[in-house]
């Protein structure tokens, strides 16, 4: 497991730009909640509890990289810099939505911003961000391709092929594993042999990482190095990211069906936000005040994007066959 | 002149088509890339470099002339690499991937159905996919149920995948030039026994040109029955023209070429001509190109239709390996013969 980090290496900015950005996605899931209850939307898989995976590691990444996503991907996306205003018009089926509503929560995708798109299909992304990779190093850019998927995900075949491609080819993507603790209801303790997916690195010859995926600065740290290591031209890493999601598979799951109240109080005690506004005060980065208004700044953000979202209109109906092939002129 | 009389002499077998527009697209643009399994052969060890040239001898020549950043020799990886080959050509490239057989779809469908297929449209049409895709196809030499299938008409079923299936050496290099520059995602269906040669060498144009995906090609011009081919059962519905012929038939041969989008209106306009279909396919009979035809013929030709369309498919069983079973599995001639000479009567 990585150590502890400490933030003095961190500029005040970046440190604020994590907390920001975790609140955002914190505030946008729990909005989709809220819609998905009142009927507006029809049920998103809730990527709150793993706000700190993303954004540590694409604290290093620029627009011009990378990230691909699996089906729980809105903090993926936000911690890209994909547009709240579009991803909730998107998630409400409209056309203002970042996939013009014909892709919907499991697939939101914005290549400006390097989002090459959330993925339905568990594992399904890890080879195309493999070739990701392949396209920087082939085009000699420094882009770096990050895929995100679970530890469901990791069982999959596709996740053994993509490291073996990506070492012997050295490429520069970073295989993050956020591991939740279940595959659906399958847990963890049941389905991976070994107990571990980071130990699998070694099998490759590429560094494999655990590290506390509710823990920000730690997977900040442990994303620079993977990211310097791609950029350098030294080929691939897998992280293993240690998180919780506090709610169910999806909207309508409810997790105590397979894991206990116990289990969940302790993983939550370790919140991501509330550790890091801990660590921001405590070492006087920022004050409560200053920390408040960040608070306030991204609900009024994820309001405008509501309303943005609910006020666009429905995509005309001729789109519906629209973008099968692509249009020549 | 002389070199134009030259030109016109010119004769390359499918492979040596195939071969050449690979190298034409490559030179043209740096962004091809070749990747799949022995697509050099030999991973790039020393003194053994290009050890295959492809499994069959597509790429050959390609490795010592563009090195191993354009020809990238895989692991026996389907899913990895053609998955791989979806997200290089989302981000820049212009990959052609090598799916050794058809029958492979079983372990790499996930990134062809459910991604390549589906990108453009899920994401609202912003981001394209130049991607090509070669496979082999068909029965006839003794490969038996997993190394010989047709196939195209579950890539067909799928909408955002454009199918091509060559049918000679010059349309395969038009073809397959098409399919390289095309912006979507498209599947060339290569046929065993063309590119072992079967029909023999063609005067193939040494300049590259397109032969357009979405139309399909008018073999044989006749006014009595349509037959329809696809790859390789283009070659038969000609040999069984020759046969019809002699016996005093005038036939029209439509060699389909794409079968997704699929050139309907040729097929009307043939058999308005002629009010008689038959459709040759070698792939299996339920749901099948095929069978789409029929049904296209017989929702919008109904009235003019002398006689209910007709297919000559393969029976709805896996490939044989025995030979007497094999040769009974493909469409042959005669039963195309026959067909015409039932729809005629």
């Amino acid at each position: 497991m990585a150590t502890a980090t400490t933030s003095s290496a961190i500029t005040k900015d970046k440190l604020l730009w994590m907390y920001e950005t975790m609140v955002l996605i914190r505030k946008f899931e729990e909005q989709a909640r809220r819609e998905q209850d009142s009927g507006r939307l029809r049920g998103t898989h809730s990527a709150i509890g793993q706000e700190a995976v993303p954004t540590g590691i694409c604290a290093h990444l620029k627009d011009t990289d990378f990230v691909l996503g699996n089906h729980r991907s809105h903090h993926h996306c936000i911690a890209k810099g994909v547009d709240v205003n579009e991803m909730m018009a998107e998630l409400l089926g409209k056309v203002t939505g970042t996939n013009r509503g014909k892709g919907g929560t499991m697939h939101i995708a914005d290549i400006t911003k390097g989002m090459l798109g959330a993925n339905g299909v568990v594992g399904s992304n890890i080879p195309v961000a493999t070739g990701v990779g392949l396209s920087a190093k082939t085009r000699k850019t420094d882009q770096v391709s990050v895929v995100f998927f679970g530890d469901g995900a990791a069982q999959q075949g596709s996740l053994h092929e993509s490291i073996n491609l990506a070492a012997i080819w050295k490429l520069p993507v970073i295989y993050v594993c956020e591991n939740n603790r279940y595959a659906e209801s399958t847990p963890f303790e049941y389905s991976v042999a070994g107990g571990s997916i980071a130990n699998r690195a070694a099998g490759y010859g590429v560094p494999g990482v655990t590290v506390d995926g509710q823990n920000v600065l730690d997977m900040y740290e442990v994303g620079g190095e993977a990211v310097r290591r791609a950029r350098a031209g030294e080929g691939p890493t897998l992280i293993e990211a240690q998180t919780y999601r506090y709610f169910g598979h999806y909207g309508a799951d409810n997790p105590l069906g397979y894991r206990s109240k116990e289990e969940q109080d302790h993983y939550m005690s370790k919140d991501c936000i509330r550790q890091m506004r801990k660590h921001l005060t405590e070492s006087k980065f920022a004050t409560g005040a200053e920390l408040d208004a960040i608070d306030k700044d991204c609900h009024t953000r994820i309001e405008a994007a509501t309303k943005f979202g609910v006020d666009s209109p429905f995509p005309d109906l001729d789109e519906l066959t629209t973008d099968v092939y692509i249009k020549y002129p | 002149m002389a070199t134009q009389t030259e030109q016109q002499v010119r004769k390359l077998t499918y492979v040596q088509a195939f071969n050449e527009v690979l190298a034409q697209e490559m030179e043209r643009d740096e962004n091809v890339i070749v990747i799949g399994e022995d697509v050099a052969g030999g991973g790039g060890k020393e003194g053994f470099e290009e050890a295959w040239g492809g499994p069959f001898k597509l790429t050959q020549g390609l490795y010592k002339k563009f090195g191993p950043t354009r020809i990238l020799d895989t692991p026996i990886a389907e899913n990895g690499f053609i998955g791989a080959a979806v997200g290089a050509a989302a981000t820049g490239l212009r990959p052609v991937a090598d799916l050794m057989f058809v029958g492979f779809i079983g372990v790499c469908g996930d990134q062809i159905f459910n991604n390549a297929a589906k990108m453009h449209y899920m994401f609202g049409g912003k981001v394209k996919l130049p991607l090509t895709i070669i496979t082999a196809t068909g029965a006839g030499v003794g490969s038996a149920a997993q190394h010989s299938e047709s196939l195209y008409s579950m890539f067909a079923h799928m909408p955002g995948l454009k199918c091509v299936v060559p049918s000679n050496p010059y349309n395969a290099k038009g073809l397959m030039a098409a399919a390289i520059r095309d912006d979507d995602p498209v599947i060339v269906f290569n046929h065993k026994l063309l590119m072992g040669g079967i029909g023999g060498g063609q005067h193939v144009p040494k300049d590259p040109y397109i032969v357009p995906i979405g139309k399909a090609n008018v073999s044989r011009e006749g006014t009595d029955v349509t037959l329809v081919g696809i790859g390789y059962t283009t070659y038969q519905c000609l040999q069984a023209a020759d046969e019809l012929e002699q016996q005093g038939y005038s036939v029209e041969v439509i060699d389909l070429l794409s079968v997704s989008p699929m050139d309907d209106e040729a097929i009307l306009n043939s058999v308005k001509k002629t009010r008689k279909i038959v459709i040759v396919d070698e792939d299996y009979p339920r749901c099948s190109v095929a069978s789409d035809i029929s049904a296209l013929v017989a929702e919008q030709a109904f009235d003019i239709l002398d006689a209910p369309p007709k297919r000559v498919m393969a029976p709805h069983t896996s490939v044989p390996y025995s030979p007497v079973l094999e040769d009974l599995f493909i469409p042959s001639k005669e039963r195309i013969v026959e067909a015409a000479l039932e729809v005629m009567e």
